[in-house]
């Protein structure tokens, strides 16, 4: 008894963390850091100035090469095709994926198993892998050079994840309530859209966030689909700033700067569903 | 006949007919099915068969593909004098995630899975530069490493030592990949172990503790052997993300120099796509989904006798 007193005591006043763990912690946040505070700053800094003065804060804060990227016709004309792509793969990411899960979920069906395993296929391989054919299809449907082409090939790329996510989602749900619905003879397009959806808010949002962010950071599919600077989505857009600014850094850490706020921001916001999607559905998957 | 029927349904351990489909479900399945049905088989399932056929014949990517060549394609590939350097890079990456990325990324997870003072905003920090588009966090890299403005070559004036410019150096250019790699991924890797250090109960750790096992025997008797399916899943990633890693290639070296840190699909979009050879690039096509199906097969086996155990 007196022993495991002391053990309980014992431990209580170890910390959580030791000493030697918050160095290498420490390390590694300088490690994570150190790139973003550079990158930051040197958007205000002049170009010798980042030889002499790399950790410094500026001698003067120039902020003409941020007023310049804001000024200039490519820079919000990228994001807001970035937000068109994102948005739009979004809702029929999410509108497709979950009236596809709830057939599966609550209609029986011939074939129903056989088709989810056929539509699961995508989880074998990613998007890369399939780059070469899926450009050919798109050219020969013409959506060569179009957002709608970006889109139609990210959504049914995203199929396979998200109907998983969906599926496994509505089996947790209570079957009583689509059972009830359909005693007072309501069909199953208006359970799903009353009665389903409404209660799978947690899951659209991970489906929905996780779809925007990889649709927002794609740089593979929309670098072959699209070759119109004027459909250029951001990675499209800051790849070739860079490629017309050589090493002109103060320039591309500002445009760097610019692009990577916003992400931060929808980061912080959407944290939670961003990792529930990222680790849960994994370890489900 | 008939009577076979209902003496089937009758029987006790069958309880009502089984019916294949509810004529009232018919509707509904023809508003759920098929945009996702056309839509998969439209831009997933049919370009991989497109791309097995093709890479059959020697195609520049117009007109009938008619000049049927065999294996050729795929001997091409294979002999090809950069398609090994970027299998090996590949290999590389993979080599660096087991090795490197992820012992810290537990050793992280391990420090931050508790509820101490700052851990939440530190696992944050960590797991930010997972949320940076690749192409964002290739240009931020390339800076650090630039020989005339990046600090790399502050780092050789405070030492003394004439740095070269990493990313056009043959050797330099992979470690300096890897390292990008590694500051990108890790906190991604370091979560999925979180959520899986996290559904640990508290009671078992708690009990072993009150018997005096060493904080050290903890981890590496229950803390590890617990989340071994966290470990599974994050092996798989790492895998597949080497197996399709360019996003960050292309910004950092864009290959070069001299096609010495190609990956797999930055190869398969030098010589395949720009090129438009599409014979080659499906060839290349096929062998990465052959490789990406071994890999994914192999992962649902470890996880499922992950489980059961």
């Amino acid at each position: 008894m007196a022993s495991a007193d002391l053990a309980v005591r014992r431990r209580r006043r170890k910390p959580e963390i030791t000493g030697w763990q918050w160095l290498g912690l420490a390390l590694i946040v300088l490690f994570v850091v150190v790139p973003f505070y550079t990158t930051a700053l040197g958007g205000f800094k002049g170009i010798g100035e980042l030889r002499v003065n790399p950790f410094g804060l500026p001698q003067t804060w120039d902020a003409s090469n941020f007023v310049g990227i804001i000024g200039g016709p490519s820079f919000f004309r990228s994001l807001w095709n970035s937000l068109v792509v994102s948005v739009s793969t979004v809702v029929l990411s999410v509108l497709l994926a979950s009236m596809t899960a709830f057939a599966f979920a609550h209609i029986r069906f011939f074939g129903s198993q056989f088709l989810m395993g056929f539509l699961l296929l995508g989880l074998l391989f990613p998007s890369a892998t399939a780059i070469l054919p899926l450009f050919i299809k798109l050219r020969d449907l013409g959506l060569l050079d179009s957002h709608l082409g970006v889109i139609v090939a990210q959504v049914a790329f995203n199929l396979s994840f998200s109907i998983l996510l969906f599926f496994n989602f509505f089996r947790q749900l209570p079957k009583e309530l689509v059972d009830a619905a359909r005693m007072d003879n309501c069909g199953y397009l208006k359970i799903y859209w009353y009665v389903t959806l409404p209660l799978s808010l947690p899951i659209i949002a991970t489906v929905g966030v996780f779809a925007f962010v990889s649709s927002w950071n794609n740089f593979l599919l929309p670098l072959i689909v699209l070759n119109t600077d004027a459909k250029y989505t951001w990675p499209l857009g800051i790849m070739q700033f860079q490629g017309e600014h050589g090493s002109d850094w103060p320039k591309i850490l500002a445009y760097l700067t610019l692009t990577i706020i916003p992400a931060i921001g929808f980061f912080l916001l959407a944290q939670r569903y961003i990792i529930s999607g990222l680790t849960g559905g994994a370890v489900k998957g | 006949m008939a009577s076979t029927v209902s003496t089937l349904s009758d029987s006790p351990s069958v309880p009502r007919k089984r019916r294949y489909m509810d004529r009232r479900s018919l509707i509904p399945l023809l508003v759920f099915l098929p945009p996702s049905l056309i839509l998969f088989v439209t831009f997933v399932a049919l370009p991989m068969v497109d791309a097995a056929s093709f890479s059959f014949f020697d195609w520049t990517g117009y007109g009938p593909m008619t000049d049927f060549v065999g294996f050729k394609n795929y001997q091409d590939v294979i002999f090809h004098r950069n398609f090994g350097t970027a299998v090996r890079n590949s290999l590389i990456v993979v080599a660096v995630s087991m090795l490197i990325q992820l012992p810290l990324a537990m050793w992280a997870a391990l420090a931050l899975a508790g509820t101490a003072k700052l851990t939440n905003a530190i696992r944050t920090l960590f797991f930010l530069p997972y949320m940076l588009a690749e192409v964002a966090a290739g240009l931020i890299w390339k800076f650090v490493y630039d020989g005339n403005y990046g600090l790399v070559p502050i780092i050789g004036d405070t030492i003394h030592v004439k740095m070269p410019f990493l990313l056009a150096d043959k050797f330099w250019v992979i470690p300096a990949i890897m390292l990008v790699i590694v500051w990108k991924y890790f906190g991604f890797h370091m979560m999925i172990y979180i959520a899986g250090l996290q559904s640990i109960p508290n009671e078992v750790i708690e009990a072993a503790r009150l018997d005096g096992v060493k904080k050290w025997q903890v981890i590496r008797h229950i803390k590890l052997p617990m989340i071994w399916p966290s470990i599974v899943v994050s092996v798989f990633f790492s895998i597949t993300g080497a197996l399709q890693l360019f996003d960050v290639i292309i910004p950092l070296s864009n290959g070069g120099p001299n096609a010495a840190s190609h990956t797999i699909v930055s190869f398969l979009y030098a010589f395949g796509i720009l090129r438009m050879k599409l014979g080659f690039g499906g060839a290349v096509s096929v062998l990465l989904f052959i490789a990406c199906v071994i890999v994914a097969v192999v992962y649902r086996r470890l996880l499922f006798t992950a489980e059961k155990d």
